[in-house]
């Protein structure tokens, strides 16, 4: 995120107390940015839904303030839900209603005129067109989660927020999901998207942020923050066993790691240091006479961070 | 204002309604029927006038009342309730809408139908009885006040009940109770003095009271008061509703 990078979302403090006393926020601080696609990531009862539905106007917030586009979700709700679209994360439909109905439905609901080419090309774009006329209890469950997406986009929003989108979707629509996003992202949709598939994330999102017991715990540019936390590993096959790792490598103890059987030396090493090591390691094993079969390195990928963070704030 | 808002709901609303056409009208107007082949042809029959204005007759404003009554509540609270029930209120919610408006389309839906359905019946009655209405202006007046009064009370309990028992209990232990000792089928006169008191505290009385005299100018209460009361009551149903927005009472958590 960059200076001149316009805000269009921005939480500040926002903490939500249910009414069992049960605190699912504990003062949420979060910008979005114009524009991108930022993926909320925490396990389940992290607070994503409830902090999605504050913005969207579902749920009261207890205490903070939420400004969309410069005007606060509370005072002016109609300029900001105007501008916002919800995909929520149960699969709620009218059972008896049209396809056609409930998405045009939708439009009207947030004060737009019908347009009915727009409903046609919302529902071209989703598949669903040619399950207009059918009643919705007629859908399977994936086409369900994508009416719910057309009747989120039915009113033209500039903000969408999909609250688990591809939760029970399979791999082929859930790659047309993705599609449908990076299009909407390309039309200047602003996407706030929460998932559990860290590879989703991974594949679609500019920005992450991870939520964890009604905290945000990071929220860092995708690249960032994994090679910022990513540390990558060196793995090296032995051609012998050895017993112990050789004396002349004492400085990298810590990071070196010798298997159980011998034959595997394995690095970890992090890629935003000055200096790898690697010269002075691969210098140190031919100083001792160790042989390398072969070697490999592993990125430590997004799901891995993200175990980390959530493991160490347990 | 959000114009657009209120009427996608009102038509979504009564789009409802056509696609349960069944339920919505045909069992009113069936059970309507009913009431008047027993109470006005067989019983009737053999009832003396009442006011110089024959039984059949008599129990029109009655019944209209009766069906008024129950199906704005009930209409009503199904309305909103259902969208709880499946949870797509989360759209309604999240909505560049006003509570206002809210109530606005879904007791206007409600409403709209419980008087579609005065009509059918009143339709239906002239079948049995020769009916006629001294003043149209207040028929009409008490017909659509009563509608969206009860609606209104409909929409209360809908936002009130947590299962679909709860938006039966109103309606059966409540109107029609009310309904059936507020003079819907006799004239208050015919009872005892102590149990002639006792329904001055039922509030439907004045309605039915009021409502019959728009038909043929014979009233146990004064229609002045009869207006009075519907006022009072649309009072009462707003503030409790105005309430409820306010405090978002099981609405939003
Ligand atoms: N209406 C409610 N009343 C009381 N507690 C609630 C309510 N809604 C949610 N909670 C609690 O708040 C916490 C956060 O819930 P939330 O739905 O925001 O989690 P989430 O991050 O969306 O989880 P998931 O990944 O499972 O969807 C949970 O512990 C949940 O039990
Ligand atoms: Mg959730």
């Amino acid at each position: 995120m960059t200076s001149q990078d316009q805000i269009l979302i921005s939480a500040k403090s926002v903490t939500k107390t249910y009414e069992d006393g049960f605190q699912a926020l504990k003062g949420v601080d979060l910008d979005i940015v114009d524009g991108e696609i930022i993926a909320l990531l925490g396990p389940n009862g992290a607070g994503k839904t409830t902090l999605i539905s504050i913005i969207c106007g579902i749920v009261n917030a207890s205490s903070g303030t939420v400004t969309v586009a410069g005007h606060d979700i509370v005072d002016d709700y109609r300029k900001t839900r105007s501008l916002i679209g919800l995909v929520p994360q149960e699969l709620t439909t009218d059972a008896f209603e049209s396809v056609w109905s409930t998405v045009s439905f939708s439009r009207g609901l947030f004060g737009k005129p019908a347009n009915p080419a727009h409903i046609e090309k919302v529902l071209k774009d989703l598949s669903l067109w040619d399950k207009k006329d059918n009643r919705i209890m007629q859908l399977s469950g994936g086409m369900k989660r994508r009416v719910l997406i057309a009747k989120a986009l039915a009113h033209e929003p500039r903000i969408l927020f999909l609250d688990e989108p591809t939760a029970g979707v399979d791999v082929e629509l859930r790659k047309d999901m993705w599609a449908v996003v990076e299009q909407l992202r390309a039309d200047g949709v602003t996407i706030i998207l929460t998932t559990h598939y860290i590879e989703e994330a991974e594949a679609i999102a500019d920005r992450i942020g991870v939520i964890n017991k009604g905290e945000i715990i990071v929220v860092e540019e995708k690249a960032a923050l994994m090679t910022k936390l990513g540390q990558k590993s060196l793995r090296l096959d032995l051609h012998a066993p050895l017993t112990r790792i050789p004396d002349n490598l004492s400085a990298f103890t810590g990071a070196l790691d010798l298997s159980e059987d011998g034959s595997v030396l394995t690095y970890s090493y992090d890629t935003s240091a000055e200096r790898t090591g690697i010269t002075r390691l691969l210098a140190g094993l031919a100083e001792a006479d160790v042989r390398v079969a072969d070697l490999s390195t592993h990125q430590s990928s997004l799901e891995d961070i993200f175990v980390d963070l959530v493991r160490e704030q347990a | 204002m959000n114009g657009r808002a209120i009427l996608a709901i009102y038509r979504y609303e009564m789009a409802r309604m056509w696609r349960t056409i069944g339920q919505s009208v045909v069992s009113p107007v069936l059970s309507t029927s009913l009431y008047f082949i027993v109470f006005g042809a067989a019983i009737g029959s053999q009832m003396q006038e009442i006011d110089g204005v024959s039984y059949g007759a008599f129990l029109v404003p009655g019944l209209v009342m009766l069906s008024l009554l129950t199906q704005s509540v009930s209409n009503a609270a199904f309305g909103i309730y259902f969208p709880k029930f499946t949870g797509t209120i989360y759209e309604v919610l999240s909505a560049p809408v006003s509570a206002f408006e809210i109530l606005c389309g879904y007791v206007g839906a409600a409403a709209t139908k419980s008087l579609i359905l005065g009509a059918i019946i009143l339709a239906t009655a002239t079948l049995f009885v020769d009916l006629q209405i001294a003043h149209p202006f207040w028929m009409l007046f008490f017909l659509v006040l009563t509608a969206v009064t009860f609606s209104l009370l409909g929409f209360i309990i809908g936002i009130w009940a947590d299962g679909f028992d709860q938006l039966q209990i109103v309606p059966l232990l409540v109107i029609t109770p009310l309904v059936f000792l507020g003079g819907s089928f006799y004239s208050i006169s015919m009872l005892p003095d102590f149990w002639q008191t006792v329904t001055l505290f039922n509030p439907v009385l004045y309605l039915v009271s009021g409502f019959r005299w728009s038909f043929y100018e014979i009233s146990d209460v004064s229609p002045m008061i009869s207006i009075l009361a519907i006022l009072v009551f649309l009072t009462v149903c707003c503030t409790i509703i105005w309430w409820i927005f306010k405090t978002g009472y099981r609405l939003k958590s």
